[in-house]
């Protein structure tokens, strides 16, 4: 309750601003303390000693008390991105995909750029919650909420891609098997049907997955509120409600989603199984949905696009484009946020940064591979569509997306680097351009020169193309800045069960350890 | 007969027209007692707690943590839950009516592209298997929530106000008062000597 009306020592305290009497400061060379390099000296995952109680009290409080001033200006900047993508969408609509660049040459473009690019995305999300959920990497809770999120909102992105894509946005629905008066049926052996079904599973799974990690953190919002009501005397807990309070509603609508969990130990074990099921479901999905994506050309017989290399390429591709969104989120978050540092340790941003380098070498090394065999497997047109990749109209998007993808993770070999956060951004920053121009480079390249000069053709955006891309990455901002104000933002009951003292057979420090088990 | 049968199951939590089961202990305000909830402050000492209680014999009785609590299946003697089996019954079901749908949809709408049988079943492997880890989600979220019996909006603990602190901080056992076992008297002293910071009386005014 203390994040209510704290006294000053504790709202500091809480705010990350200065550090309570008795907390030792990290040793020299470890960064805030959580970059240890000793084996036997077990990282915190969560610093400054943090009690249950602050814990829930720095999460809660994001929601509960007010955001920095900071927040509504760049809601406001965000929304109106939003809403400049709507009247672009509006007026691709009434007038048709002639304001859009693409042409009887090069007909796939910008939109499915920007469809790959966020469904791309969504991945890392999926990638934290549920493989790392299996390995068992208990870092992962620090970050798998924001991860989550950032997957359901970049699907929502995605999504809106192929239904504007398809010129005719009231005949969509003909993509599912929905029964019509023609009598007709999808045609089941298309990747592109396929792509309809790995996506919207993609999507619910993942809203599932999400949803269900938030019960327990909803009940805690709930009893929170309900705990100040009961406080003040007036726990009107009926409707129609006299006086409107802020605690109301929110026990009411936390009260709503939380599906009144109780924090029952039968409970939990069978949530701990189903969260297990899912994660282990989640994993053969998330690298089936990029596979399928990646279907959608490699079935096709364009050079270029034909290759059997693409599913793999594709699924790291995805990893990699997903780790730096979630970075380039979390960057500004806990700097705006300072009390966030003690759940995204620089160990988080040390790992994730290992991640980036890792995927990007897979990436570079696919990059190196399609030419190999475009040389090795002597067919001209796939050499020819290469080469015109490195060297032809579009080489500056082509050589944007080395520098970016694979020259910048780099940095990353050099310890002080992979542990700056500033540098950490700006290779993130520099990955989400380059894994946006890896798609356009797959697609537009390879369309711009077919195999007849009667195919070839160039692409160039209009201002509608530009506008409605800016103004999904403003809906993306925007969904992601009303979760950070109005969900839990981290996983409370998976951070606080990794804290040291939630062991049953921790003994506190000066005690002697208790026999037994 | 119909009735003492879904009293037993507890069906009266869910659909309040349903007669509710003779009380077995009230207090002197005539209210129904539900229960008695015991108040910890570590997890150590729940589990430990949730030891004795297992070992006295109650059934009816649970612990509630902030978290799930490492090994406390052990303490409590839960037995393993049967969800894995229905997932994977889930899971299937998804594959055979992808399978079914895809056959179905191509041999009544033969369209004649590529070449390929429409029979053909290699196509239909991708749909099939978004189609079971769809079913297979849906099964481990909507299962769980209904083995667990939620969603349910109101519970008699959520009167207490200790109890609400459990989802931040503090750790609690509640012993039912429908456990065959239960006496208020005695719940409240094997807690106590269990090591319980509070135990007090939760009532179930209907």
């Amino acid at each position: 309750m203390t994040s209510i009306n704290p006294d000053k020592v504790t709202a500091e305290r809480l705010a990350g601003l200065a550090t309570a009497p008795g907390v030792s400061h990290p040793a020299p060379g470890t960064g805030d303390g959580s970059l240890v390099d000793d084996p036997a000296v077990r990282a915190p995952l969560v610093l400054n000693n943090r009690s249950f109680t602050e814990v829930t009290d720095i999460i809660c409080g994001y929601t509960e008390n007010k955001p920095g001033r900071w927040w509504l200006p760049v809601f406001g900047l965000t929304s109106t991105l939003a809403g400049l993508g709507t009247v672009m969408i509006l007026y691709l609509l009434i007038t048709g995909v002639g304001t859009w660049g693409l042409n009887n040459q090069v007909d796939w473009a910008w939109d499915i750029t920007n469809f790959v690019f966020w469904i791309g995305i969504g991945h890392a999300g999926t990638l934290i919650s549920a493989i790392l959920c299996l390995f068992k990497q208990k870092w992962r809770t620090a970050v798998n909420r924001s991860a989550e999120a950032m997957t359901i909102f970049a699907v929502i992105c995605a999504g809106m891609f192929p239904g504007i894509h398809v010129g005719r946005i009231w005949m969509i629905w003909m993509v599912f098997p929905i029964p019509n008066a023609n009598a007709i049926w999808p045609n089941f052996r298309s990747p592109l049907l396929w792509d309809v079904f790995a996506v919207s599973t993609y999507f619910t799974v993942s809203l599932l997955f999400w949803y269900m990690g938030m019960i327990p953190d909803f009940a805690t919002l709930r009893d929170r509120a309900v705990q100040r009501l009961r406080k003040f005397g007036d726990a009107a807990q009926t409707l129609p409600f006299t006086s409107i309070k802020v605690d109301n509603l929110r026990a009411y609508g936390y009260g709503l989603l939380a599906l009144g969990w109780r924090f029952s130990s039968r409970h939990w074990h069978r949530y701990e199984k189903a969260y297990m099921l899912l994660a282990g479901v989640s994993t053969p999905l998330v690298l089936s949905v990029h596979s399928i994506v990646s279907f959608d050309f490699a079935t096709s017989v364009l050079p270029g696009w034909h290759t059997t290399i693409f599913p793999p390429y594709f699924v790291a591709g995805a990893i990699f484009g997903g780790f730096a969104m979630v970075l380039l989120l979390l960057i500004p978050a806990r700097e705006l946020y300072p009390n966030m540092k003690d759940f995204i340790t620089l160990r988080h941003l040390e790992n994730m940064a290992k991640i980036l380098l890792v995927t990007g070498m897979m990436v570079g090394f696919a990059y190196s591979m399609e030419f190999f065999i475009a040389y090795y497997g002597g067919n001209e047109y796939e050499l020819y569509a290469f080469k015109n990749r490195a060297g032809g109209p579009y080489w500056w998007a082509y050589w944007t997306m080395i520098f970016c993808n694979v020259v910048s993770p780099q940095l990353f070999w050099n310890k002080a680097c992979r542990q700056s956060p500033i540098v950490i951004f700006i290779v993130s920053f520099l990955v989400t351009i380059g894994m946006w121009f890896e798609r356009f480079v797959i697609i537009v390249t390879s369309l711009h020169r077919a195999f007849i000069p009667g195919q070839w053709g160039m692409f160039w955006p209009t201002a509608v193309d530009i506008g409605i891309f800016i103004g999904s990455i403003g809906v993306f901002l925007t969904l992601f800045l009303l979760f950070m104000r109005f969900l839990p933002v981290f996983a409370m009951a998976e951070l606080k069960a990794v804290l040291p003292q939630a062991d049953p057979h921790h003994e506190p420090a000066g005690h002697a350890a208790g026999g037994g088990h | 007969m119909l009735a003492d049968l879904l009293a037993r199951f507890g069906a009266h939590n869910y659909m309040p027209f349903l007669k509710r089961p003779p009380a077995r202990f009230v207090t002197e305000s005539g209210a129904e007692v539900f229960g008695v909830l015991a108040e910890f402050h570590t997890p150590a000492a729940v589990y430990h707690a949730a030891e004795k209680v297992r070992d006295a014999g109650y059934t009816r009785w649970d612990v509630h943590s902030p978290f799930p609590i490492h090994g406390i299946e052990d303490a409590m003697g839960i037995k393993r839950t049967i969800l894995p089996v229905i997932v994977a019954c889930g899971a299937f079901t998804g594959t055979g009516l992808a399978y079914l749908m895809q056959w179905w949809m191509s041999t009544n709408y033969r369209l004649p592209v590529q070449g390929k049988p429409p029979e053909a079943w290699q196509p239909y492997i991708p749909i099939m298997f978004e189609i079971s880890v769809l079913l297979a989600a849906f099964t481990a979220l909507f299962v769980m929530l209904m083995l667990n019996g939620l969603p349910r909006w109101h519970h008699p603990l959520f009167r207490s106000d200790r109890f609400l602190r459990v989802s931040q901080d503090r750790f609690a056992i509640s012993i039912e008062a429908v456990d065959p076992k239960f006496d208020p008297h005695a719940a409240r002293k094997l807690l106590e000597t269990a090591g319980a910071k509070t135990v007090e009386l939760v009532e179930d005014p209907s």
